[in-house]
């Protein structure tokens, strides 16, 4: 059943990738290695969480994005712009210039994301108040936080909710609201506007869903660019007036560490870090949590508004958002909840299912095997994860070599006791070197 | 496949760790995520009666094709009347390990209803061994 490859929004670029490992010593799935001096991503390990994207010195991870010409396909051009997005602009800049300057910029209408997590928040109370559900719940708002879990966290598969994530409520709102003013649906074009890569791959290959509901994605830091270079060169002279639509504090804040859990009258808790996650996580796993009924759980600190893809500081963001949301006019908007039935019909997601990496065999006698091997060859490594194999880790190296894509020779301490004891000369070790970290860092002048 | 624990007695932010490298394995295993929960709760609560109640005690896990086999032993006082202590809600923790959340006495029911076996035995001052064993493929 478990798929085998998959959809990720990260690239490495082969060509401004200078080896450095620093993506690799970062990513917490050790999805990464280093060969002939270039990162390599192992798709079936990688969760989209962007910490690579984050530590790379030259950016040579790239984030793929639809080209924005796109929008251009469709006659109703919808931007659905993320909160932390207006969190990013400084204060003298309206919401509402953003709003306009965001038309300006090709979209027919600009909505808010958050819109719909009144309707969620529903939704939660219900499956909260579940006795039958298996606690603790976890949101599946963060799409690395979901495929953390299927790769690595299999048997919490069970614990998710099952509640689309804001920005597909909101499409599926949008659009009904298009459609039912008899606008045909293949003229309705739904843009995405995402603070991250695990966004995007959850558009572009979702899990527990067919197909999307969005029509493209926009990477933020490439428009709020566009955005605030208009705003700049326009002095505010264009500034129409937005779309009639309010967002309540509670909407504003959703995104943001605390924004789900601050509405749960349940005992929970609220996670953001994909390393502090992964602490509680283990912690779930062992049942050492029987009181807590609910987990809010993001991958980046700070939530959405430390987004790999976000222009600002994090922290900055936060504040004017919390700004933002104690001057809104505390009233919701109605409109959505005209169409409640409707999106409660389409709210749940289908299974999610496992797609575990840890596995070294699906045969249980091989596998046996295989852990064994791994174990022997722990002993025989050094246990510094000096990293200089190309691998994360000792015991990524000693994985590896296991599963037969990587040598015992990789290792440089077994590199220098080969050479004293003559079993390995000189030059072949370094032509193991220059197959890891590529010839030209072996080159170098002394 | 054997691997060999210690558990230090009295230190309560040690437990779970041989329960979270087992399952660690047992995951590479491709082992049914239910079998791999069943032993993980149980091993976790044998530590924590370990660390609750003895000075110094060890695991050694034996995972072979058919089954898991989890022996705890330990120096402690032991256990004078077992029938009594598989009850649950039955405790004789002390009121500091009480405070820290343990000592509810559901330690040795729990490991019961989640092993597909367990055998313990005690000698009075000198020691307890619980054998834990989970099938797999049932």
């Amino acid at each position: 059943m478990t798929k085998e490859t998959f959809h990720h929004a990260l690239k490495i670029d082969k060509e401004l990738c200078i080896g450095c490992a620093n993506c690799m010593k970062v990513c917490p799935t050790e999805a990464i290695r280093v060969r002939e001096g270039k990162a390599n991503l192992e798709a079936n390990r990688c969760i989209d969480c962007g910490e690579c994207y984050r530590s790379c010195p030259v950016n040579a991870i790239i984030i793929e994005q639809d080209d924005f010409t796109n929008i251009h396909n469709f006659q109703y051009r919808i931007a659905l712009v993320p909160s932390v997005f207006f969190g990013q602009f400084p204060e003298d800049i309206q919401t509402e210039e953003i709003h306009s300057s965001l038309k300006q910029q090709g979209f027919t209408h600009v909505y808010e994301v958050e819109n719909s997590t009144e309707i969620i928040w529903h939704k939660q109370q219900e499956e909260l108040q579940n006795q039958e559900n298996t606690k603790p719940l976890i949101s599946a708002f963060c799409p690395a936080i979901v495929r953390l879990i299927q790769v690595k966290f299999p048997s919490l598969i069970p614990n998710l909710l099952p509640i689309k994530p804001p920005l597909d409520v909101s499409a599926l709102y949008f659009k009904k609201k298009l459609t039912d003013q008899d606008i045909p649906s293949d003229q309705i074009g739904v843009f995405y506007i995402t603070p991250c890569a695990a966004k995007i791959a959850a558009i572009k290959s979702p899990v527990g869903e067919d197909q999307s509901a969005i029509d493209g994605v926009i990477n933020m830091d490439f428009l709020y660019n566009k955005v605030f270079t208009f705003i700049k060169q326009h002095n505010n002279d264009r500034c129409a007036i937005p779309d009639q639509q309010y967002l309540s504090s509670q909407n504003i804040l959703w995104s943001l560490t605390n924004g789900e859990k601050d509405h749960n009258g349940k005992r929970s808790l609220a996670i953001d870090g994909i390393n502090n996650v992964m602490t509680i996580l283990e912690r779930v796993e062992n049942e050492e949590m029987s009181n807590i009924d609910f987990l809010e759980l993001r991958s980046c600190d700070e939530s959405c508004a430390g987004g790999v893809l976000t222009n600002g500081n994090r922290f900055l963001t936060v504040e004017r958002m919390r700004h933002r949301a104690e001057n809104a006019s505390g009233q919701d908007n109605k409109d959505i909840l005209t169409f409640k039935d409707y999106l409660l019909d389409n709210i749940t997601i289908g299974p999610v299912e496992p797609r575990s990496m840890m596995k070294l065999d699906n045969d249980l006698s091989k596998a046996l095997r295989k852990m064994r091997q791994v174990q022997m060859t722990m002993e025989r490594l050094p246990r510094v994860d000096c990293t200089v194999c190309g691998a994360p880790s000792c015991h990524a190296l000693a994985e590896d070599i296991v599963q037969g894509k990587a040598s015992i020779n990789d290792c440089i301490f077994i590199q220098k006791r080969k050479e004293q004891k003559e079993l390995m000369n000189k030059e072949d070790s370094l032509e193991i070197m220059k197959s890891i970290w590529g010839k030209p860092k072996l080159d170098k002048n002394l | 496949m054997n691997i060999q624990f210690d558990i230090e007695g009295g230190n309560f932010s040690s437990a779970g760790l041989a329960s979270s490298e087992v399952k660690r394995l047992l995951k590479q295993l491709n082992i049914d995520i239910k079998t791999i929960k069943r032993l993980v709760v149980a091993m976790y609560e044998a530590e924590v009666n370990i660390v609750a109640h003895a000075y110094q005690g060890e695991a050694d896990v034996e995972i072979s094709e058919d089954q898991i086999k989890v022996v705890f032993t330990d120096h402690g006082p032991g256990i004078s009347d077992i029938d009594r202590a598989m009850q649950k809600g039955y405790s004789t923790a002390s009121e500091q390990v009480r405070e820290m959340g343990f000592g509810a006495g559901m330690g040795l029911s729990n490991i019961k209803s989640h092993a597909d076996k367990l055998n313990l035995t005690s000698e009075t001052g000198k020691g307890t061994r619980v054998e834990i064993i989970c099938y797999l493929n049932t």
